[in-house]
């Protein structure tokens, strides 16, 4: 490539640059001239984000103000009925419980066994290391769809359809997760294992008191992007959850929405606002490591 | 900060699965030759260390039999059998019945419909959402200075959102009379379709909201690509009197080259498995418009189908395999 050699002189060619055409917008100018691509930006971004407000807003509205035509943005008379419906009438207090259990569990397992077998895959030699890798490998491409039918008979002769266990015994291990604590691992340096042994540690305590406190941003990344899956996930608890005790708020609010509530304008908003708001919670908390485990890793 | 130290600069995010995996053990395990050498003549600590590892893999290899291997080839076994749901606690009385399941999948006229919806909607849904993504990474790496992270963090928002109570919120959104879609446009002179009630819209309204939803994963990862091509390459192209498209064209593009197949790769096998969408939406209507492929297995599941589910789910993760690596053999051919 041409530029490749053109950029040699770095030092003196962007200087030259930037005095001949000063500021060319680049690098980003803070000229004045950019403002139409802040307007389109500001435009973009209401349209990203109203969708949410709206919903917000429509779940302290009456049932009757949600039917007025044209639509209202802020409440005439904002009231918590919808929510008070929501958690007295039906038990959305259980299915929030259900899937705050279920995403806890399945963080957890996925925290402590893929970083077991990452560990071990990054710094061990084992008999059946290259087997396993290669097994986690090619199943990290598999969709979920293809699994769940004889997943279910499985489950269902296990006797675990509509309990809790059956709801996360499936995800509490992931080929990403082990490929993620495995790369993270790898980086690690492996001078920390032999210092560990000739201390007299043992093996397993190297991993425990020494490798795991390091593997920090690694956890809080993977633990992040497997509770929201887990939050969110929705085709297994839906197939799996058949009485209501057992549903999850994804499932919960997919039936009522269809089901006999689903002209339930007020209840629905409010439903929706239970399902989002916690995870957009959790999400503005620790929005800087959400972003770079998806810079970093590429999956949601 | 780099989450992942394994895997280095701009082709990053493109590592992961897809790119060598069986080629992968290889190149990574040369720790286990150097330092086994220097640990082999002790004996049992090399003993030590295979126990201690076992005993590290073994959670997660029995969970990972019972509930990922095991399904992926009994999937493929129940396909080729006549299993229903009344076969589910005796599991011996079903008989193999060959390729039956797959035919019938492909002759039935409502599968092709879903597989031909599904096609509309990654056809159309992955170009727009890549679109929409470059655009607003673009414009947010290069094009503004201030006011970056909460543009980020707002098209961000929607991918962490349940698709749920995503759906049921736009399913008001796109109401026909009354809805804040068609009042938006009114305001502006135009009279709004009736969008999910009439079947030449209902799918458009999908893509609409799928590509609203996901651009923001897109996004990110278009930018930390782009934060991976160096600045000075951009200023050379300038002094050569390259202009910000060209510059974009020939400098950027190339670079991003990687980034955009994995997002592309990733997209496309998230949007051929919609399912939320019409499940809570329009249950595959206005006239099966917008049945699709997952929707359809997952009403065959429901009816006890369950060996026919499953071919339906393994032609699913065919097209999947299949399009994924089109994709990379068209990317790698032009690098």
């Amino acid at each position: 490539m041409a530029v490749d050699t053109a950029s040699r002189p770095s030092g003196s060619a962007p200087a030259r640059a930037r005095t001949r055409k000063p500021r060319s917008g680049m690098v980003g100018s803070s000229q004045a001239g950019r403002w139409w691509l802040y307007a389109i930006l500001v435009v973009a971004f209401i349209a990203v984000v109203a969708p949410f407000v709206w919903m917000v807003l429509g779940s302290f509205k009456s049932e009757g103000e949600l039917r007025q035509v044209p639509p209202t943005w802020l409440p005439e008379s904002a009231s918590l009925d919808n929510y008070t419906q929501l958690f007295d009438k039906l038990s959305f207090g259980q299915f929030f419980t259900n899937s705050i259990i279920v995403a806890v569990v399945v963080t957890a397992g996925n925290l402590v066994f893929c970083s077991m077998l990452g560990y071990a895959l990054a710094m061990l030699d084992f008999k059946g290391k290259k087997l396993i890798f290669t097994a986690v490998m090619t199943t990290l491409m598999i969709p979920g769809v293809v699994t769940f039918v004889p997943l279910f008979v499985l489950v269902a002769n296990a006797g675990l359809i509509d309990t809790l266990p059956g709801l996360f015994l499936p995800f509490l291990v992931s080929p990403f997760g082990v490929f993620l604590m495995r790369q993270f691992i790898l980086g690690l340096p492996k001078d920390l294992l032999d210092a560990g042994r000739v201390d007299g540690a043992g093996e397993l305590r190297i991993f425990w008191r020494i490798i795991l406190p390091l593997c920090g941003p690694a956890l809080a990344t993977l633990g992040i992007l497997t509770f929201l899956g887990s939050w969110n996930n929705f085709l297994w608890p839906l197939v799996v959850a058949q009485s209501e005790d057992r549903y999850t708020l994804p499932v919960a609010l997919a039936l009522y929405s269809t089901g006999q509530n689903s002209t339930n304008y007020g209840l629905l908003l409010a439903g929706a606002t239970v399902v989002i708001v916690p995870i957009l919670v959790v999400f503005l908390v620790f929005q800087k490591r959400f972003i770079e485990g998806i810079a970093t890793t590429g999956l949601k | 900060m780099t989450a992942q130290p394994g895997t280095s600069g701009s082709t990053g995010p493109v590592t992961p699965p897809a790119a060598t995996p069986p080629g992968r053990p290889d190149d990574r395990s040369p720790r286990g030759a150097d330092t086994g050498g220097s640990r082999r003549p002790a004996g049992s600590s090399a003993l030590r260390e295979g126990r201690a590892a076992w005993i590290l893999a073994i959670p997660f290899c029995l969970l990972f039999l019972a509930f990922t291997a095991w399904p992926v080839v009994q999937s493929l076994f129940m396909s080729i059998t006549d299993t229903r749901s009344r076969d589910l606690r005796k599991p011996f009385s079903v008989n193999i019945i060959g390729l039956d399941n797959f035919t019938k999948a492909l002759s039935d006229p409502l599968f092709r419909k879903a597989a031909a919806n599904t096609a509309y909607f990654v056809l159309v849904g992955m170009p727009l959402t890549l679109v929409m993504a470059l655009a607003a990474a673009v414009a947010l790496d290069k094009g503004i200075t201030r006011f970056r992270a909460a543009f980020r963090l707002g098209f961000y928002l929607p991918v962490i959102t349940s698709i749920v109570a995503v759906a049921v919120v736009w399913r008001f959104l796109l109401q026909d009379p009354g809805g804040l879609i068609n009042t938006a446009l009114g305001w502006v002179g135009i009279t709004g379709p009736n969008w999910l009630g009439d079947p030449k819209w209902s799918m458009p309204s999908m893509i609409l909201m799928a590509a609203w939803r996901n651009f923001g994963t897109a996004m990110i990862i278009f930018l930390a690509g782009l934060q991976a091509v160096p600045a000075e390459l951009h200023e050379a192209a300038a002094i050569d009197g390259a202009g910000a498209w060209k510059r974009f064209r020939y400098v950027t593009m190339p670079l991003l080259r990687p980034t955009l197949l994995f997002v592309m790769v990733t997209t496309a096998i998230g949007y051929l498995q919609f399912f939320e969408e019409p499940f809570v939406m329009t249950k595959g209507g206005p006239l099966n418009s917008t049945i699709s492929l997952s929707y359809y297995t997952y009403q065959q599941f429901g009816f006890g189908n369950y060996a026919l589910a499953s071919a339906m789910s393994y032609l699913i993760f065919v097209v999947i395999a299949v399009v994924t690596a089109i994709q990379f053999r068209l990317l790698r051919e032009r690098t």
